[in-house]
């Protein structure tokens, strides 16, 4: 193995790490810290120090070092938690991020910053503490990891694995069988004293110098961790109970005792140690089962998605083949058989796959408690934040895309929507404002809502706004419709433009890229009590629910979250405007007419249009009446992108493979609207004039 | 204007090199052999609209959708049919897959160095910016085309944004 692939774990662990950091940070209650989370965050901080000690990264150690002595205080009760300095360990925080990307990139990290953030930290202990920590300049690097560092794994694993004389180890619910089996190896290991108990319960007394933590791995072979219960006999017992008194909020003891002969007088105490000891094991088991997953770059995932892709493909074209066999043939039935099977087999692969690609909502949640707490601060709100759903999974490609307008529309909700903490006790709501982020599947589709209980819209206001901007709207439109407007660029309400938000840059931005994504955004809202903002995105980019059409003799898919309603026009209802612009009447609407023949410049196509069909589209907030030839039919498709190996087509999206192996273009339902204004406006045949735009450079 | 850097391009691509020989009409062409994935026959294209005449649409190869370019309308031939013989070149050039429709491939060849010559200044068809030289083999005469500069020119309009160079 390379030294850079070593880097590379670190650099990622050393990234979980501090995300876990973080999360701990801000889960923890400054009034009443909980023990358990100060320990993750000094673990997390310690490992990193360690790893980055090893790799030589010395700027990154030295920070992590005096933040890990401060948590060491913290820890011990010696350093009260504040705010402000939850804040700061949240900056360092970043810091080692920054360092750790400088690192990744083979750069040095910022001298400044890092000695800043020293100087903070520093200073936190002569004020808090009232000592100076150790100068991180005399770096004596990992090895002489200071005292307080040492006593973690002391304190996660009571003194047991010293302590060399007799060792009681109990055998909680085994069977006879197994049991013979565990004795024999404990004989392997030292010199059974005496052994007796049932299956409820059988202690063995061992002597010997194996360490309880040897004895616990071999036995792990045949049972349970939970299983085994290893306490040091008589002597070791005062050891045992020193280290773990120091852990103030220790948990009540827990299942393996509860099989103890509780008439034992001195099961007592040891009960307490084992306890602790068993809460302990329950999280040292906690990194075998994520071994239970592994890494896999992207890329190869994606390959097999292609080729499971092929697969489906290849089989409905067999499927296409068999279905037009004549049925007296030789064998039909079983042929037939063989191909539904395959059929059910190929899409179960599919399913299987695609989920491959699934990653749980969490990851895009998590990252929201810091915005919430950074943009309360900032604006000195005090939320609330509640997560639903965060097991709900989500295409990875889509998580990515997610994650900015999601961040977006919870600033907006924090900044528009929740009020200020006296003027909500004002109107009777709790001081505290509560915003929840919650997803969950509906169909084929995720929906993910943004939840706040503050002022609402106000619909006069908003529509009173639009009449000011110019915007086309009447009294009468829905309320769905008044709260769309918050959509439209350079449209905002906000009386002053805050450093959070209120520039009406944004929402037009955060509506094109969820519509980009092939979704859409809904706001329901009640003035006094809050907005809810519904994002729906279909599960995955890569496949796409559509509506094929024929026009002339092509093939084209419509994406079916576009397609509104399609009808057959009457003559009647077409009306020319100036030039050779058409619309048509549908209900009590005008839609401009495209028609895609002439668009896309298609031959032998139906150029009367009462003899196409209309197919009504929305695209961008748009409404127009395509018309086609022909609709075949709804069916799956699989997104392929035009341009890994082309360019990017206007009016097209991208294409897909076809069951008799051909390719089929998805349109782009805006695009193709501005493509036939642009044609329209050149008032030139389409395709001379796009051709001079291609031909733009070719030397003449 | 570019003879001076076919004569280093020339410099370059010395020593013996294994050419795929195709014909578009009469002529006959030949490309680095290295650059080729495979041969195939034309069938299933489908036409993008507003692209250049020369682009004929694209075509499933597996799965993957690679663009077809007929090079005989772009270079201005007469008789373009498409039949039984019609070959399309699979080539894989700046990390794509292109395929290019020709009359028909006659066989690999080896030339050496010597037997390239520099390409002299051509019309304004063909600049002789895509041409690696002009191979001799006794009395026929084989353009060298130089595929990687051809596909990815912004006059192929294949690639978005690609600059002459």
């Amino acid at each position: 193995m390379d030294i850079a692939d070593f880097f590379d774990t670190f650099f990622e662990e050393a990234e979980e790490l501090l995300a876990d950091m973080e999360q701990h940070l801000l889960e923890l209650d400054v009034d009443d810290p909980d023990s358990e989370q100060l320990n993750a965050i000094f673990r997390a901080a310690h490992s990193i120090k360690g790893g980055a000690g090893t790799f030589g990264f010395t700027v990154l150690q030295k920070t992590t070092h005096i933040l890990e002595n401060l948590l060491d205080y913290a820890r011990k009760g010696e350093l009260a938690l504040r705010a402000d300095l939850v804040d700061t360990f949240l900056e360092a925080k970043d810091i080692m991020h920054d360092q750790l990307n400088a690192y990744r990139s083979e750069e040095e990290p910022d001298q400044e910053t890092y000695e800043r953030i020293c100087q903070t930290l520093q200073q936190i202990a002569l004020e808090e503490i009232g000592q100076s920590l150790e100068a991180p300049a005399e770096t004596t690097p990992l090895a002489s990891t200071t005292a307080p560092a040492d006593d973690t794994p002391a304190e996660q694993e009571p003194a047991v694995n010293e302590s060399a004389g007799q060792l009681k180890v109990a055998l909680i619910d085994v069977d006879e069988k197994d049991r013979v089996l565990l004795v024999e190896e404990l004989e392997q290991l030292g010199d059974i004293q005496s052994q007796s108990g049932d299956d409820k319960r059988y202690e063995v007394i061992l002597s010997g110098s194996v360490s309880a933590d040897d004895i616990e791995a071999v036995m792990c072979f045949i049972i349970e961790p939970n299983q085994i219960d290893i306490q040091p006999v008589a002597s070791g017992e005062a050891k045992v109970e020193a280290p773990v008194n120091d852990t103030p909020a220790s948990p009540p003891p827990a299942e393996p005792n509860a099989s103890a002969p509780p008439a034992e007088p001195k099961a007592q105490a040891p009960a307490k140690a084992a306890a602790d000891e068993g809460a302990a094991k329950g999280k040292a088991k906690k990194p075998a089962a994520e071994s239970s997953s592994i890494r896999v770059s992207v890329d190869k995932v994606d390959q097999i998605i292609n080729l499971v892709g092929e697969l489906i493909i290849t089989q409905s074209m067999l499927d296409q083949t068999v279905s037009d066999l004549d049925d007296q043939s030789v064998g039909n039935s079983s042929l037939q058989n063989g191909m539904s099977l395959l059929q059910r087999n190929a899409r179960d692969l599919q399913e299987s796959v695609m989920s491959i690609r699934m990653i749980p909502m969490e990851f895009v949640f998590s990252r929201f408690p810091r915005v919430v707490r950074d943009t309360a601060g900032k604006l000195g709100k005090e939320i609330e934040l509640v997560t639903e759903g965060k097991s709900t999974e989500l295409d990875k490609s889509l998580v990515e895309r997610i994650t900015d307008p999601l961040t977006h529309l919870v600033r907006n909700s924090l900044d528009h929507g929740i009020e200020m903490p006296d003027v909500r006790e004002s109107i009777g709501k709790p001081r505290t404002g509560k915003l929840t982020l919650a997803a969950r599947h509906q169909g084929g589709n995720i929906l993910i809502e943004v939840r706040d209980d503050g002022a609402g819209l106000d619909r006069d206001r908003l529509l009173a706004k639009a009449k000011e901007n110019g915007l086309n709207v009447s009294d009468t439109m829905s309320d769905e419709d008044v709260f769309q407007l918050i959509f439209a660029p350079g449209f905002s309400t906000a009386n002053e433009v805050t450093d959070v938000s209120g520039r009406g840059v944004g929402m037009d931005v955060v509506k094109r890229n969820i519509q980009g994504m092939g979704g859409r955004v809904e706001i329901q809202s009640k003035k006094g009590e809050g907005t809810i903002t519904s994002i729906v995105l279909p599960l995955t980019l890569a496949i796409l629910d559509g509506m094929s059409i024929k026009v002339g003799g092509e093939t084209f898919i419509l994406p079916l979250s576009t397609v509104l309603e399609s009808l057959q026009p009457n003559k009647d209802d077409m009306y020319a405007m100036a030039g050779d612009d058409v619309v048509l009447k549908v209900r009590d609407e005008y839609l401009p007419v495209v028609a895609i023949h002439e668009v896309l410049d298609v031959e032998n196509a139906i150029t009367d249009p009462t003899k196409s069909i209309a197919v009504i589209v929305q695209g961008e907030g748009r409404r127009y009446a395509m018309l086609v030839d022909e609709l075949i039919g709804q069916q799956q498709v699989v997104v392929k992108n035009l341009e890994d190996n082309y360019r990017k087509v206007p009016g097209i999206s991208a294409a897909t493979i076809l069951g008799d192996g051909s390719v089929a273009l998805i349109l782009d339902i805006s695009g193709l609207h501005r493509l036939s204004r642009a044609k329209k406006e050149a008032g030139k045949p389409a395709n001379t004039q796009t051709m001079s735009f291609y031909k733009e450079s070719e030397p003449s | 204007m570019n003879q001076a850097k076919n004569g280093a391009v020339l410099a370059t691509e010395a020593d013996n090199s294994e050419f795929l020989v195709f014909s578009l009409g009469e002529e006959e062409y030949a490309i680095d052999i290295l650059k080729v994935q495979e041969i195939r026959g034309y069938e299933n294209v489908t036409r993008i609209a507003n692209a250049p005449d020369f682009i004929k649409g694209v075509t499933n190869l597996r799965g993957v959708i690679v663009p077809i370019v007929d090079l005989r309308i772009k270079f201005h031939l007469e008789n373009v049919e498409y039949g039984g013989q019609t070959v399309v070149i699979v080539v894989n050039v700046a990390d794509r897959v292109v395929g290019i429709v020709v009359d028909g491939v006659s066989d690999v060849m080896t030339l050496t160095p010597d037997q390239i010559k520099p390409a002299p200044e051509f019309g304004v068809t063909l600049s002789s910016d895509f041409l690696s030289g002009l191979g001799s083999l006794e009395d026929r005469m084989l353009v060298i085309v130089d595929i990687d500069k051809l596909l990815t020119s912004e006059e192929m309009a294949l690639v978005e944004g690609a600059s002459q160079q």
